[in-house]
């Protein structure tokens, strides 16, 4: 076992240098079926979380939230406020844990780093011509530095779609690469936009993809296409990372991104982690929720477990 | 790291009566020599009530009230009104379902998210999909005016109680006939609640009767001149036995019997849901499925990383109370059931077949057999031959196409098969060879009500389901 899995991690980083040993990789993949993968997804969605261990949930979840504002109308105030949010979520009850980390534009970066400097919340950056990616290779990588040098320790890369639905994954490979350099320290989140690449072979080939090129975390969407992240795609992207331990031995984290709004979903997504990939991935180092508004509903029921009674809406912070 | 805390569905929806009669003629009575037998919760061995034991007089009035009703009533009524009937029980069944699927799950064994998303939805399709035949028998494709047979007997197993009652009454009723029907000793308590909803929906005095008891009451009833139809699911032993009673007879006769299927997985499979469906595939209803995929055929080269894949999978399977919603494998039905599985366990070690389970601690009181799989099966081991019934995988591996039709073939069942591959062609083509009356493709148990189901050879003969279940019932 042990022999076979370190030739297959020697024959795994060659495999970058060749448009053909990528294409024949990615396409010997196993295939996803549709209907197996959905009917798992939703099979995993009626775990009954109740009590303790719902209390325990929605506190990790907490811990896993990207708290998120990408809006053109994104101003220093509003950017602050939510900095200052991530690290107090609940300032009505100290024992509410901070979030994972914010996520912004990068000009917005250095308003957050402000408030966030000293804390363990990370600060991540979206980056490289985000949402579309559509930009020379040159802006994306000098979009890239520019949010490092203002203080993101994380950045969310988008992939070049348009180059993996035409079949040129060097390309997507090469681009991934090129900003994990540019990136220095900073954790590489690569965005999929699953929503985009449509089918699941796909979304299993780009995952593979992404971190076959670096990556240290796959990300499902940006949040700004009609479909965001679903219980399926975040499931194949969960095997993924488990196969992709198994032969490599670096381990990959997860995050799904946009339209996770409450915390049912949250939890759902915490079991699906749990069965799939088990406790080692159950941590924010290694997995995240992208969202905005998740976060207040996780409080809310946070709220209604130690007290029994669920508060209105006006009780919890609105940045 | 993350632990599931306890989530019982509440059995208080549930009313149990101490006692239960016979349902004959539109009300419960007593047997007429006063015999009764017990029914237990085979996950505590607790008793739950206390069952009336028909005898061969009880099963004479039973059959004696469904032939007055048949000749008054059910027989002479316009299918639209037979209709009206049906649709009205399964609506009742729908509004119940918490309280059948509850039942279901005590006295069966099965966990309550099975019973609840799979058994009951499946049992109230089936009353409204007959319900939709009833007055467009003529379009069946049985000739301009298909009339019925007249008086049904019908013996079910333990496994479906309720969804093997539906499939038996909700045809024969739609087709115009009456039944009499026996239930499996060891659950009775969801046919007995379903006589309450037949009374609630106002059905005719007669036109469904409850006989409980054991083998005897059976062969009472498909014996009893006085039936035109017998409809039997259970062992293929027991289904000899009555194909032999009912020889040279009028009645007409459906068997659906055991199984030992393959289930075939192909090296370009989809391997993550090919997984899903070899764990639904064995391990749904703790492997008490006829049609379950006991024989799993996995192509030779990719047999180490299917199994992998298999054991991370099987880890993860969640045994215990059948009450509690996140159970994924309850308890084996009974005693009897449960010494079955051992032996036939048993001897697959002494045969030399490497046996393994993942780590499950079961409970103490009740009966429990943990998730189980034998690799380094060989066609002439007894583990894959005879049909366990229980939570017991046996593997083989297979070079080539034909070797897989080959091995799947060598069997003398044909209940059902499964093929895993993610080329159609090669499924048309397996499934055009494969000698079982269904053929799943990528997918295990799956059930519906507008699709046949049945076996070739020892599986049995007769379709359920359907129009095709339609002809089980009709004069033609």
């Amino acid at each position: 076992m042990t022999a076979t899995a370190t030739s297959a991690r020697s024959d795994l980083s060659e495999l970058g240098r060749s448009e053909t040993a990528l294409r024949t990789f990615l396409h010997g993949l196993p295939g996803v079926d549709q209907v197996g993968a959905e009917q798992r997804a939703a099979q995993l969605g009626t775990r009954s979380i109740k009590t303790t261990a719902k209390a325990e949930a929605i506190d990790l979840a907490i811990r896993m939230v990207d708290l998120t504002t990408l809006e053109g109308a994104d101003t220093p105030g509003k950017v602050r406020a939510l900095a200052t949010k991530a690290l107090r979520p609940d300032p009505a009850d100290p024992s509410c844990p901070h979030v994972g980390a914010v996520c912004v534009y990068p000009a917005m970066v250095p308003y957050v780093a402000e408030v966030l400097r000293g804390s363990a919340v990370h600060l991540a950056s979206v980056a490289t011509a985000f949402p579309s990616g559509q930009a020379p290779l040159e802006v994306k990588l000098a979009d890239t530095r520019a949010a490092v040098e203002a203080g993101a320790d994380e950045i969310d890369m988008v992939i070049n779609r348009g180059a993996f639905l035409a079949g040129r994954y060097s390309e997507v490979y090469d681009e991934i690469v090129a900003t994990k350099e540019a990136c220095g320290d900073a954790h590489l989140k690569v965005i999929l936009e699953t929503g985009e690449l449509a089918t699941y072979d796909n979304v299993r080939r780009a995952s593979w993809l992404a971190m076959l090129a670096g990556g240290d975390f796959i990300k499902t969407s940006t949040g700004k296409v009609p479909v965001a992240a679903t219980p399926p795609v975040t499931l194949v992207m969960l095997e993924a990372v488990r196969d992709f331990r198994a032969a490599t031995g670096r381990q990959v984290g997860v995050k799904p991104a946009g339209g996770i709004r409450t915390t049912k979903d949250a939890i759902k997504y915490l079991v699906m982690v749990n069965e799939t990939v088990g406790p080692d991935w159950l941590d924010p180092d290694w997995f995240r929720f992208g969202a905005s508004s998740l976060l207040n509903d996780l409080l809310m029921q946070r709220t209604k477990l130690t007290t029994g009674v669920y508060s209105g809406p006006d009780y919890f912070t609105l940045d | 790291m993350f632990e599931y805390a306890p989530a019982p569905e509440s059995r208080s929806v549930v009313d149990i009566k101490p006692a239960y009669g016979l349902f004959v003629d539109g009300t419960f009575v007593d047997p007429v020599d006063g015999g009764s037998f017990k029914s237990i919760n085979p996950a505590s061995e607790e008793v739950l009530a206390e069952i009336a034991e028909g005898g061969a007089q009880d099963v004479d009035r039973a059959v004696r009230a469904a032939r007055t009703a048949y000749e008054k009533v059910w027989g002479p009524m316009p299918g639209r009104d037979r209709a009206k009937y049906l649709f009205r029980i399964a609506r009742i069944i729908q509004e119940r379902s918490r309280e059948l699927a509850v039942l279901e799950s005590l006295d069966n064994g099965k966990p309550i998210k099975e019973s609840r998303d799979v058994d009951i939805p499946l049992v109230a399709a089936h009353f409204f999909y007959y319900a939709g035949w009833a007055d467009k028998l003529p379009y069946a494709g049985f000739g301009p005016d298909p009339k019925p047979l007249g008086v049904a007997a019908q013996v079910i197993p333990w496994n479906f109680p309720l969804l093997m009652l539906a499939w038996k009454i909700a045809p024969a009723l739609a087709a115009g006939n009456t039944v009499v029907l026996k239930p499996a000793e060891t659950t009775p308590l969801t046919a007995l609640l379903f006589a309450e909803i037949c009374q609630q929906a106002d059905l005719p005095a007669g036109v469904v009767n409850i006989v409980t008891g054991a083998g005897e009451t059976g062969r009472a009833l498909v014996e009893h001149p006085g039936v035109d139809k017998v409809a039997f699911t259970g062992s293929t032993e027991v289904g000899r036995a009555i194909a032999r009673a009912v020889a040279g007879t009028r009645k007409k006769l459906t068997l659906e019997l055991g199984g030992k299927a393959a289930n075939i997985v192909f090296d370009d499979a989809p391997i993550d849901q090919a997984v899903e469906g070899i764990v639904n595939g064995i391990f749904f209803n703790q492997g008490h499925v006829c049609c379950a995929g006991s024989r799993l055929l996995i192509q030779e080269s990719v047999a180490d990383r299917v199994l992998e894949s298999l054991k991370r999978r099987m880890a993860q399977l969640r045994v215990g109370d059948p009450l509690d919603k996140n159970t994924d494998i309850g308890a084996i039905n009974s005693a009897a059931q449960l010494a079955r599985i051992r032996e036939l366990s048993d001897a697959g070690s002494a045969e030399g077949a490497e046996r393994w389970s993942p780590p499950c601690e079961l409970p103490e009181r009740g009966f429990w057999f943990a998730p189980t799989i034998f690799t380094g099966v060989t066609q002439a081991h007894r583990i894959a031959r005879e049909e366990i019934f229980g939570p017991v995988l046996s593997v083989l591996t297979f070079r080539t196409p034909a070797e897989a039709v080959e091995k799947a073939n060598n069997t003398p069942y044909g209940l059902s098969a499964g093929i895993w591959t993610d080329k159609g062609s090669r499924i048309l083509w397996m499934a055009d060879r494969l000698r079982a009356g269904v053929v799943w493709a990528n997918t295990f148990n799956k059930f519906d009500p507008t699709s046949p189901f049945g076996g070739y050879k020892e599986s049995g003969y007769g379709r359920e389901g359907g129009r095709h279940g339609l002809e089980a019932y009709l004069n033609v």
